[in-house]
């Protein structure tokens, strides 16, 4: 289609140049970020660090690293996000297998039910006491057990049951074959990429997620990596207003600890944007 | 003789078939059940439960009686937030972060996904849906600590200005530079999620529609306001809605973590002040009331924006 013709050869040419510039201006702050925590203290100071690493050092990584605390909340914030991603994801099939059988009794009310839920939010506060009355309060269970089940996650794994062909699972039936065996032979199987993407959905979240932290834990042994972020970005950001700049110093430590909390997300990116963009379209197609 | 013992073995499997299936129909749908009661029970005591703790915004919130041992106060909580300076700056400042950022966020993925769709160049399709996408995956910890380092007086923004002679300003201590700062950082996380919605939207598109029109001698621009956009118009149509819906919800992370005590004029929201007042202070009940005045409203926007857009002909979320 008019691939020829000189204006839109023009065309082309500029609108390809004007999204290579899009995509420089969004990468910049990133390497930004990771030029930084590899540069000498003095090439900071003196502002000569821009997107490439200047007067290359892994001393703030060592020093990150040589804090036993962050450490530690590291290794428990993987823990934690397997652990809540696996819950979630049985949460999530247990709920969704049933859920896509047409001619089951009440179905469709619990589905209703489970929907709802994503319009109206009761609140920080009466989730809070919730969790507080069960006595969650500083414990890792706060932070798996009230996000266990989206709903939005729901309605995408169950449109993919349904979608299953259905002529399966009755062959399966006809063997003799139970529900639970036809869930985990037919129904999960078939559905790995599904699975693939709402795992990296909920797992996503939990490494990302700051505010349940806040909320219901204050013993810093219990900390995420992502709340040990913000009470260094915090402190740093005091000494900025104040407008010292001896604080500068800091900045490679601080751009250290960001580029080790954004890792995980960098080396699972590659997957993430693979099943994303599919997780995406299920759910604009069925939500 | 032979036909009939055929027929009435047949009769037999028949009839046995049938009560083999009217029983697996029972087992299996025993199994069915039995998946579901840990989901319902989560359900019920995660999600709706905490429901019918909104009454704690009707009243007078005692720790040692719980919310339902404690006395009732009508809408006092309510009247009091109303009241209150602190809960209108919050309003207001909600509505005005929210408001820019439909104002940048919405139409610019879509402008974005239009012109990508125009490009012939599979490399930077490809590439630029990689790259506008990875901020999304950070969180607004990460985020807000990049925006520092970006902004601050030491910052990246900041070397530029004074390598070229000017005054270094930070950027992140002055209120209306700040709501910059959050509405340009909420495009740069989220960008890439809504372009690629729309491309998504947009490979449903019948391209020999713009094909005749290019025959009919429409140019580009002509061509993407006449049949490209109209073709996207109810993915569009969904997203906003969305948008408008959300108007006076906000979350928390984002303007939590960005936030400094500089900027509080503008940078207190809802969701900041149900922590402060909330949990900061222990005042569950008169929080609850915010917070519960805060979804009310926003089921009701979302209800008016939805039969809106059906009035209009479109396609609506509920």
């Amino acid at each position: 289609m008019e691939i020829n013709s000189r204006s839109s050869r023009i065309f082309q040419l500029v609108s390809g140049v004007i999204f290579v510039l899009i995509c420089a201006l969004t990468l910049i702050p990133v390497l930004r970020v990771i030029a930084i925590s590899f540069s000498s203290k003095s090439a900071i100071l003196a502002g000569q660090v821009f997107v490439f690493p200047v007067g290359f050092t892994m001393e703030a990584y060592h020093k990150v690293f040589g804090n036993i605390n962050f450490l530690r909340s590291f290794v428990y914030t993987i823990v934690l996000t397997l652990g809540f991603t696996a819950i979630s994801m049985m949460m999530t099939i247990l709920a969704a297998y049933p859920l896509s059988k047409k001619g089951l009794k009440g179905g469709s009310i619990i589905m209703t039910l489970f929907v709802l839920t994503m319009y109206f939010d009761p609140g920080t506060i009466p989730t809070y006491l919730n969790v507080k009355s069960f006595g969650l309060i500083n414990t890792a269970w706060s932070l798996i057990i009230p996000g266990s089940l989206s709903a939005y996650n729901l309605i995408i794994m169950r449109s993919f049951f349904t979608s299953i062909d259905k002529s399966l699972y009755e062959s399966a039936y006809i063997d003799g074959c139970s529900e639970w065996k036809a869930l985990y032979k037919i129904a999960v199987p078939l559905s790995v990429p599904a699975i693939a993407t709402l795992s990296l959905f909920y797992a996503v979240w939990r490494w990302n997620n700051v505010s349940d932290v806040l909320y219901y834990i204050n013993k810093s042994n219990l900390y995420t990596v992502q709340m040990m972020l913000k009470q260094m970005i915090d402190s740093v950001k005091i000494s900025l207003l104040e407008g010292k700049t001896s604080q500068l110093a800091a900045d490679n430590i601080k751009a250290a600890s960001i580029v080790i909390s954004m890792t995980p997300m960098l080396i699972a990116y590659p997957f993430i944007q693979k099943y994303f963009t599919k997780g995406i379209m299920l759910g604009a197609v069925k939500g | 003789m032979r036909e009939k013992s055929d027929t009435a073995i047949q009769k037999n499997i028949g009839k046995k078939k049938k009560k083999v299936a009217a029983k697996t129909y029972i087992r299996n749908n025993y199994q069915l059940y039995m998946m579901l009661v840990l989901p319902v029970i989560y359900l019920i005591l995660f999600k709706y439960k905490p429901m019918i703790g909104v009454v704690a915004a009707f009243k007078n919130y005692n720790v040692f009686r719980g919310v339902w041992g404690s006395p009732w106060t009508g809408l006092s909580h309510f009247k009091e937030a109303f009241a209150s300076n602190d809960f209108w700056m919050a309003l207001k400042n909600t509505l005005i972060l929210n408001v820019g950022d439909i104002i940048i966020s919405f139409p610019i993925p879509i402008i974005l996904a239009l012109f990508l769709y125009e490009l012939n160049s599979k490399v930077i399709k490809k590439s630029t849906q990689v790259i506008l996408y990875l901020p999304y995956f950070f969180s607004w910890v990460i985020i807000a600590g990049i925006v520092n380092q970006l902004c601050s007086n030491g910052g990246m923004i900041n070397n530029i200005i004074t390598a070229f002679g000017g005054k270094s300003i930070n950027f992140l201590t002055v209120p209306w530079m700040w709501q910059a700062v959050y509405w340009i950082s909420g495009l740069w996380q989220g960008a890439g999620y809504g372009l690629i919605i729309y491309l998504a939207a947009l490979s449903g598109a019948d391209p020999s529609l713009g094909e005749a029109a290019y025959i009919d001698g429409a140019g580009r621009f002509k061509r993407i306001w006449y049949v490209t956009i109209p073709q996207i118009k109810g993915t569009i149509s969904v997203m906003l809605i969305m948008k408008l819906g959300q108007v006076v919800s906000i979350g928390f992370d984002r303007p939590y973590m960005m936030s400094n005590t500089l900027v509080k004029s503008v940078s207190d929201v809802i969701s900041t002040y149900v922590y402060s007042v909330g949990l900061q202070s222990a005042r569950f009940d008169f929080a609850t009331a915010v917070g519960l005045f805060q979804s009310v409203v926003g089921v009701l926007l979302l209800l008016i924006v939805n039969a809106m857009a059906k009035k209009f002909g479109e396609e609506g979320v509920i």
